[in-house]
């Protein structure tokens, strides 16, 4: 198809014609380049945690991948994500030729959109009964680990390790939020 | 405040849900943060594992005269002495004052020298160079005995301890010990080599295990591994290590060490008598067909040209000092050499890794042995009659690792190798089914562990700073590469072109993308100021009146110079003649493609005699050519 002759997209060494073709009739892309760019982010991110260099990775670091590279989608969406990536019969190991492709079509449509700082903020303090700054371990440990898609126990003790103040066993959601935010800087 | 009712089961879960997605996020931006650091730690490890090969093969390049065997046996240890003397030879020739305090070892040992030892190292001491002199000679006539493949068999005892990699980490060791008793016959260890080199103790731990196997030689085993190498210990740190703490007599000690090396064996086979379970692998098809019923572990077991079998005597076992030698170089004109064969096989052994690809390919992220798949762990095991191999060697930040289907383990036993917090170590228990059981520990050095962030804040920083020395010792060619990319001069290029520029200079496979920002400052419109990477970094001291450039490559090759100079000086003075610096530097110069004028040269040889004496110290000189990073070095001062 002569208007994809722009997109050459390399991939392991071949110049494959029309990688995105499906993307670019469905929406307009003015900076074909940029294609390529993503996608170089994306397969470097992928080779972070393909240990053995065979463009494959273990199923479990998807989430890793999706979220280093600046989506912040829910438990449910990776799962979505997961069954389109996956092979027909799942091996634990999801390949390269497969991920690319989708993950390109995420960061195109901007999908799972960062949260915002005052977006959490509002919602720590939607969990501060008393608007007094803080919410009690216990509170913390209730909401978090039944609500909403439930934390582990050991996401629940990590986030606690930093964010608990031991000497009146709660947290201040301001200074923690502004404490995590300068480690993205 | 106002009080408003508790939050709606609506709004909990939105908000759960939020909290919940912004943590992971910035969980996966930890792990991620976490990943690239190992890489970076390893692929410079790598990188620096292959320049050594190619350093060796440049040496044999150089010295075309020199027989290979000399290079690689052992010149000056003194041969002439019968070993059984050398006890009391060197208790009439080194006096130890009354001032030690240190242990007092009498031969033979027992286990009362061995905690003695222990308690020791505990406190910091060191043992007297004559003890150290006397338990290496006992070490290398009782290893002298020993075949390249010894064996261990686990029906009585009750279960046999496998330990991976060390290097040096003490602490690593004596929490193994203190977790899993000291060795015993009938606590059985197994010690896959690699004992030395980057952690700051190597010298005690093989003062420990050598001990441990005079007393115990039938059970606890030790293996050799790539790093108990002299040429491996020059550029990693051991070889340091003993001349600080042995100023007296470090080169005796080294010499002698050098031989006791090359006396390891290469590999343990563990049976047991109801089912045979075999830990073996080979690189390369055997040059000989054994027909064992047998288990091997370790590394890789010697297949030797000759027709001896592994447990034959002294005679059918020769001496490998250093396995450097045996890297390809085209060009040569050396003479067919039998026993270049068998170092390659050794090489081969000691140097490959396991991989998820079938066949047999070159390694060629260390430049040295094979990558191999499960079909030739398969069809060794088939040959050989084995049902696992144990195997060391490679960095595992659990510890260690299962491949090829259940085949393959390895083990890695230096936790916090790279860094504070950069991985576990783990041993293994074999019960008396050879049912492999495995346990990990991390030692710390923080009274308080650090949580997560604080240590993936930690291997980050360090990481980092590794990798900004290397981007210093290239910045001439770094500079050009940029150069090429910004078109008008700005002093700004896209990320896109400045990663291209790292990757093909410093030959690194690194996320450079997601790094870019720590390495370098970028504009509001995302650009980045290509210099700035170089802003914060300087070598060490002036060097007056020499070309910068000169003084860029003496940086970035100062440990392979070190190498050299090292070999060079067999009477290891820690001098050598402005003769045969300028030859050096010449050759090692022109076989790099690199243009020194010959002015230049004059003028460095000049500005490092110091003392006018025609010779020059060259770890003095080589010293002044380390990086040192500026903001560090405020916070110092």
């Amino acid at each position: 198809n002569s208007s994809c002759n722009d997109i050459q997209v390399s991939f392991e060494g071949k110049r494959t014609f029309c990688k995105t073709h499906s993307i670019v009739t469905s929406k307009i892309r003015p900076f074909y380049g940029a294609v390529a760019e993503i996608e170089k982010k994306i397969i470097e991110a992928f080779e972070v945690f393909d240990h053995e260099c065979n463009k494959t990775v273990d199923v479990r670091e998807i989430g890793s991948i999706v979220r280093s590279l600046g989506c912040f989608p829910t438990e449910a969406e990776l799962h979505e994500l997961l069954a389109k990536v996956e092979e027909e019969e799942p091996t634990g190991y999801i390949h390269l030729e497969k991920f690319l492709p989708v993950m390109t079509k995420v960061l195109l449509d901007r999908s799972y959109r960062p949260i915002p700082e005052d977006v959490l903020l509002h919602a720590f303090e939607a969990l501060d009964e008393h608007k007094c700054g803080y919410i009690t371990k216990e509170e913390l440990v209730k909401y978090l680990t039944k609500e909403g898609e439930p934390f582990t126990q050991e996401e629940m003790e990590d986030m606690l390790s930093t964010a608990l103040d031991p000497e009146t066993n709660s947290v201040r959601y301001r200074d923690y939020i502004s404490m995590m935010i300068v480690d993205e800087t | 405040f106002l009080s408003s009712p508790s939050p709606n089961a609506h709004t909990a879960h939105q908000a759960a849900i939020l909290i919940q997605n912004w943590y992971r996020f910035t969980m996966a931006r930890l792990e991620m943060r976490r990943r690239y650091s190992l890489s970076i730690f390893q692929s410079i490890e790598y990188a620096d594992e292959q320049d050594q090969l190619q350093v060796f093969s440049t040496l044999l390049f150089f010295f075309p005269f020199v027989p290979v065997s000399h290079i690689f046996t052992s010149p000056s240890v003194s041969q002439v002495v019968d070993e059984g003397l050398y006890l009391t030879e060197f208790e009439k020739k080194i006096d130890v004052p009354d001032s030690y305090y240190g242990p007092r070892l009498s031969f033979p040992l027992t286990v009362e020298d061995a905690n003695a030892l222990l308690h020791a190292f505990r406190n910091e001491q060191l043992l007297h160079a004559r003890y150290v002199l006397q338990l290496l000679c006992e070490t290398r006539r009782v290893l002298k005995e020993m075949p390249n493949i010894t064996h261990l068999s686990t029906s009585y005892s009750k279960e046999i301890t496998v330990c991976g990699d060390l290097h040096g980490n003490l602490d690593d060791l004596l929490l193994i010990f203190y977790k899993n008793g000291l060795p015993s016959e009938q606590n059985r260890y197994v010690f896959n080599g690699d004992f030395v080199d980057r952690g700051k103790n190597s010298m005690e731990i093989l003062i420990i295990l050598f001990a441990f196997l005079l007393i115990y030689p039938n059970d606890l085993h030790l293996n050799r591994g790539n790093h108990e190498d002299y040429i491996m210990n020059l550029r990693y740190g051991f070889t340091k290590e003993v001349s600080k703490k042995y100023k007296d007599h470090g080169q005796q000690i080294l010499c002698l060490l050098r031989d006791v090396f090359s006396w390891l064996p290469l590999a343990t086979i563990i049976d047991s008598k109801d089912r045979i379970r075999g830990l073996k692998s080979l690189m390369r098809p055997p040059k000989s067909v054994r027909d064992r019923q047998d288990q091997l572990k370790e590394r890789i077991p010697t297949t030797r040209p000759s027709k001896h079998i592994a447990n034959q005597n002294v005679a059918g076992k020769t001496q490998h000092i250093s396995l450097l030698g045996s890297a390809e170089h085209s060009g040569s004109s050396l003479p067919p050499d039998p026993a270049l064969k068998e170092w390659k096989q050794i090489l081969d052994i000691l140097w490959s890794d396991p991989r998820s690809q079938n066949g047999c390919t070159p390694n060629k992220c260390r430049g040295g042995g094979c990558y191999f798949g499960p079909d030739v762990t398969a069809k060794l095991f088939e040959r050989y009659n084995l049902k696992m191999l144990i195997r060391s060697h490679e960095f595992k930040p659990e510890g260690y690792e299962i491949s090829h289907n259940g085949k393959v383990i390895t083990i890695f036993s230096a936790s916090n190798y790279y860094e504070e917090g950069s991985n576990r170590g783990a041993y293994i228990k074999l019960n008396p089914e050879l049912i492999p059981r495995f346990v990990q520990y991390q030692v710390s050095k923080y009274t308080r562990r650090q949580n997560l962030r604080e240590r993936v804040g930690t291997i980050e920083s360090s990481a980092l700073k590794c990798l900004r020395e290397k981007i210093y010792a290239h910045r001439s060619e770094l500079t050009s590469a940029f150069a090429q990319y910004d078109l008008n001069g700005t002093g700004r290029i896209s990320v896109n072109d400045w990663a291209a520029a790292m990757e093909s200079v410093l030959q690194l496979e690194l996320p450079w993308r997601m790094l870019h920002s720590q390495l370098a400052q970028t504009t509001p419109d995302g650009e980045v100021d290509f210099m700035s990477c170089f802003y914060d970094l300087k070598i060490g001291q002036p060097i007056k009146e020499v070309q910068p450039a000169l003084v860029e490559t003496l940086c970035r090759y100062r440990r392979d110079l070190e190498i050299i100079f090292n070999v060079i000086d067999k009477d290891h003075s820690g001098l050598i003649s402005l003769e045969e610096f300028g030859q050096t530097w010449k050759l090692f110069a022109s076989h790099l493609g690199i243009d020194v004028y010959d002015e230049s040269l004059d003028k460095l040889v000049l500005s490092i005699d110091y003392n006018k004496d025609g010779h020059i110290d060259f770890n003095e000189f080589l010293e002044a050519f380390h990086v040192v990073h500026r903001l560090e070095k405020k916070a110092n001062s």
